[in-house]
């Protein structure tokens, strides 16, 4: 009754695709379900479509993302494009939407490459309309063309950066980069530029990137601290301080940047194993050399896995797309020992950036008057209150204060309930839980639900 | 204010809460409304504050709207549709209680 | 964990179970000065007493269960002075929609036969009357049974409210702690071993809901538990609409909006249990069912979207009523599980009852129904 292929993807960028071309090659059964109506992700959104003015925009590692695209499109994976994954049972049986109907679909093995979510940011006023994630100006570019112009980027990380540097080759410059790097990063992640030289290339771009932003005449503030975002039903303006003194600035736009996190969605969904990861300040799934979780059957390649980029997630899904032909027995082309000393290589580059970009101490544990869960409004302080009360730990919290149980599911404030909640714990973030992630994995309308295919007989149920 | 950087050709009309909107092919209902000075799309759950697209990648769920009828939808993850009807969902519900 | 020192690990009476049941015992024995502690192998309220329906219902229980329930609701009353927090609970109808003729004769002859036993909480209501609690109704419905000051609470909130009020008392609960068995020591004391040491007790509780039958087994007492993983879910928040927990004759069906806007539905589609793992998991294809039901009997439910699903582990017993009272094989052993998915409004009263029943060794309330011995065909061998 459900069709069954021999690898379902989750995810059309860059790891997604890698592991589907990979997959296809060696002849298996490749579904690849996305949830933009395009392939590429968010790191390639909208490629297809752009002409040179957003090429040229966008820069040479954008670009770069044509030639997955077109071998996807070449390969016989087949794609469901605007098909949002909500499901995935113990039985491997992929529960999904497309056009406004369910359908299911069974697969030997599944990889999820469903890569980042932005580290939450929450800081005063970060729920006024105009307030962005920096990762979401980036989206209206690549997709629309659409920029801000009355934007403050603020935070720190190489995205915030590089948005700041494309707006400027927009003719979009942002009136100010205010980055919130506490002092002292630099030096500490001097000790790792060694092993970081080993992938150079990005250093000499990360260092281009500033050197354009500040060339362009954009306002950069450093050390930022005590960000407020101004404004009673949208944003009027940014407060904080730097340079020794208090700073107001007017805007209509904020783009909010702390770094990205794995998505865990689908890991938690199936009740992966999670280590945190100290480098990353984050949670992911445990990975075997082959990037199996412990749920067997269940992949994950790119940043899902842990934040490596989009050509780290590429290696990492052929990588994943090879394993896979092989334990089906096919023969499998390429060489997986010269991908991994590339992967190796690539990834050379991050405990630089993570000793560097680390989270700001502030946003890891905000004050009580803030607003942590956005779809619920539950402040830290409410957290904390729960945590006083003798809740242990994230599940807790959320069932007597409901943090994590509006649509968003926890994307946006899962690791920050967990940090304030270790924190008032007085225990180390390592020791923080997670929320236990409930299909669907989307909100799904009762009407689709009532629809849903017959794909068994119904059981006999007694009458309660 | 949001703006585009680039001519939108044949534009692609509808409306959001019965005012005309012109958007380029493509676009999702969050960029189009945005480029059109929009940004308070929806009363917050609880205290029905006003609340835009946020993350833009289907994430967040601060962008839901009703489209022709049908609530709940991710302005940033529909495209836009010639005639498409978008409005404001309402603010229901009491409050933060439970 | 800490470790603790080997007076701790001894108490008039060891309970193996924080659920609601467990902590409930654990609070009232508290309360009548005997030193309690607590095994949980997870951590309190972690399965079917924190994400069940949190119905506090009286309406349509097996009439063994009703002084209980009654009892329960007494106590229910007075909950947030209590407890020191309201634990969500409203006072509502509950009621059980009939759709036919034929349904509305099975409820008749139900309330009739309460009423023959001294019990008027369950009345027959007209359309006319369910409209004044649901403003979105079909026209399909023709009436219902209904328990106008039965109600709802947080499960969860609940449970945790008991455990804290018992350990305000002085109950010891030791969470992370699986009771891995239990013996008799010579000199007359159980002996729990658990991974963390041996804890003792002259009295032994169990109420380890699904779990309770591997130990009873050992004991030498097996029942038939059925794993049982009810599904719930939750929508979106919709407009006031429904002030009512409702259930419907001939479908599986719990339905009620919280005061926040959302409506949270069960009723007993089975998800996929998994004791082992400690897991149940939600399925969608049953669901659909559920979907069907509430857009067919509440119009203005084509509007919801589920946001979460979800699915607790429970006991089932065969003939739906637990296992409750002196296991008929040993002295100083009790039980109180296998509530069958309707244990959460009797967690109050039934902790009462069996904190009675082991600090004195008798109770008013007829057990007689739940014993184990109709599982074990024993006799009290004691």
């Amino acid at each position: 009754m459900v069709r069954e292929v021999d690898v379902a993807v989750i995810g059309a960028g860059p790891a997604g695709l890698a592991a589907a071309v990979e997959a296809a090659a060696a002849g298996l059964s490749v579904t690849v379900l996305d949830e933009q109506p395009a392939p590429g992700g968010q790191v390639y959104r909208a490629i297809e479509r752009a002409d040179s003015g957003r090429l040229a925009i966008l820069g040479q590692d954008y670009a770069e993302g044509r030639e997955l695209v077109a071998a996807f499109r070449a390969s016989r994976a087949e794609y469901l494009p605007a098909a949002t994954v909500w499901n995935i049972g113990t039985d491997r049986l992929i529960d999904y939407s497309q056009g406004g109907e369910i359908a299911c679909l069974r697969a030997t093995a599944i990889v999820a490459a469903t890569g980042a979510l932005e580290r939450p940011c929450p800081v005063p006023g970060w729920t006024l309309p105009g307030v962005t994630t920096a990762g979401g100006l980036q989206i209206l570019l690549k997709g629309a063309g659409v920029v801000e112009d009355d934007l403050v980027l603020a935070g720190a990380g190489p995205l915030l950066w590089l948005i700041a540097s494309q707006l400027v080759a927009a003719g979009a410059p942002p009136r100010a980069v205010v980055e919130t790097l506490p002092r002292g990063r630099q030096a500490a992640a001097l000790a790792r530029l060694p092993g970081a030289l080993r992938a150079a290339g990005y250093l000499r771009k990360g260092v281009a990137l500033m050197n354009a932003v500040r060339r362009a005449g954009v306002a950069v503030h450093t050390h930022a601290e005590g960000l407020e975002i101004e404004g009673e039903t949208r944003v009027t303006g940014l407060r904080f301080r730097a340079e020794g003194g208090e700073h107001r600035l007017h805007c209509t736009a904020v783009g909010l940047h702390q770094g990205v996190i794995p998505n865990p969605q689908v890991t938690r969904l199936l009740r992966c194993e999670h280590v945190w990861d100290a480098s990353q300040h984050a949670f992911r799934p445990v990975l075997d050399d082959d990037f199996q979780t412990t749920f067997p059957g269940l992949y994950v390649a790119g940043d899902a896995g842990g934040i490596g980029g989009a050509r780290a997630a590429a290696l990492q899904g052929r990588l994943v797309g090879m394993h896979l032909a092989a334990r089906a027995g096919r023969k499998v082309a390429g060489k997986p020992a010269a991908l991994r000393t590339a992967l190796a290589r690539d990834l050379a580059i991050r405990p630089f950036l993570e000793a560097l970009y680390a989270p700001d101490p502030a946003i890891l544990n905000p004050a009580d008057s803030t607003i942590v869960c956005r779809c619920e409004e539950v402040t830290a302080g409410r957290v904390r209150a729960a945590v006083k009360l003798g809740a242990p730990g994230a599940n807790q919290v959320k069932s007597l204060v409901r943090t994590g149980m509006g649509p968003c599911q926890g994307r946006v404030c899962g690791v920050a309930v967990s940090a304030i909640i270790a924190t008032a714990r007085g225990a180390p973030p390592d020791t923080a839980d997670y929320y236990r992630i409930r299909p669907p994995l989307k909100p799904l309308a009762l009407t689709e639900l009532a629809a849903y295919p017959m794909i068994a007989p119904d059981l006999e149920i007694r009458e309660p | 204010m949001a703006r585009r950087l680039q001519g939108i050709g044949t534009p692609v009309r509808f409306t959001f809460e019965g005012v005309a909107v012109e958007a380029a092919a493509g676009d999702t209902v969050a960029a189009a409304l945005l480029a059109a000075g929009h940004r308070d799309l929806r009363p917050s759950a609880v205290s029905g504050a006003p609340r835009g697209p946020y993350c833009l990648m289907g994430a967040c769920f601060d962008c839901l709207v009703r489209i022709d009828g049908a609530p709940n939808r991710q302005a940033c993850m529909t495209e836009v549709a010639p005639g498409m009807d978008v409005r404001r969902m309402a603010h229901v519900g009491k409050g933060e209680g439970r | 964990m800490t470790q603790p020192s080997q007076p701790a690990r001894s108490a008039d009476v060891v309970v193996i179970g924080g659920g609601i049941h467990g902590s409930s015992a654990a609070l009232y024995l508290a309360q009548r000065g005997l030193s309690v502690i607590v095994l949980e192998k997870d951590s309190v309220g972690r399965h079917a007493s924190g994400v069940n329906a949190g119905g506090v219902r009286r309406l349509g229980r097996h009439l063994a269960e009703v002084p209980i329930a009654v009892r329960s609701r007494r106590i229910w009353a007075t909950v947030a002075d209590f407890l020191g927090d309201d634990c969500g609970f409203e006072v509502a109808p509950q009621m059980r929609l009939a759709r036919s003729e034929e349904h509305l004769v099975a409820m008749r002859a139900r309330v009739a036969e309460m009423q023959a036993l001294g019990y008027h909480h369950e009345v027959m209501i007209g359309t006319n009357q369910i409209r004044e609690y649901i403003h979105s109704l079909s026209d399909e419905v023709v009436g219902a049974v209904a328990c106008l000051d039965d109600g709802f609470a947080q499960p969860y909130q609940t449970t945790f409210a008991i455990h804290r009020k018992a350990r305000a008392l002085g109950a010891r609960f030791h969470e992370g702690v699986r009771a891995l068995g239990l013996t008799r020591e010579a000199g007359g004391d159980w002996r729990v071993a658990t991974a963390e040491g041996d804890f003792t007790a002259p009295r032994v509780l169990l109420a380890g809901g699904l779990w309770s039958g591997e130990i009873s087994a050992t004991l030498g007492e097996p029942v038939p538990i059925i794993p049982f993983a009810p599904m719930m879910l939750v929508t979106t928040r919709l407009p006031p609409f429904c002030n009512a927990v409702v259930g419907a004759a001939g479908v599986p069906l719990s339905f009620k909006q919280m005061p926040n806007g959302t409506v949270v539905i069960g009723g007993g589609r089975p998800g996929r249990p998994d004791a082992a793992t400690n897991r149940a998991e939600t399925t969608f294809h049953p669901l659909r069912l559920s979907a069907q039901t509430c857009i067919s009997l509440f119009p203005i439910m084509a509007e919801a979207s589920v946001v979460r699903t979800w699915a607790g582990l429970e006991a089932e017993m065969p003939d739906q009523i637990p296992v409750v009272g002196p296991s008929l094989r040993h002295e100083g052993l009790y039980y109180a599980f296998g509530f069958s998915g309707h244990g959460f409004q009797l967690g109050l009263g039934m902790g009462e009852i069996m904190a009675e029943l082991i600090a004195t060794g008798a109770t008013d309330v007829d057990l007689a129904p739940f014993s184990i011995g109709r599982f074990t065909g024993g006799a009290p061998a004691y």
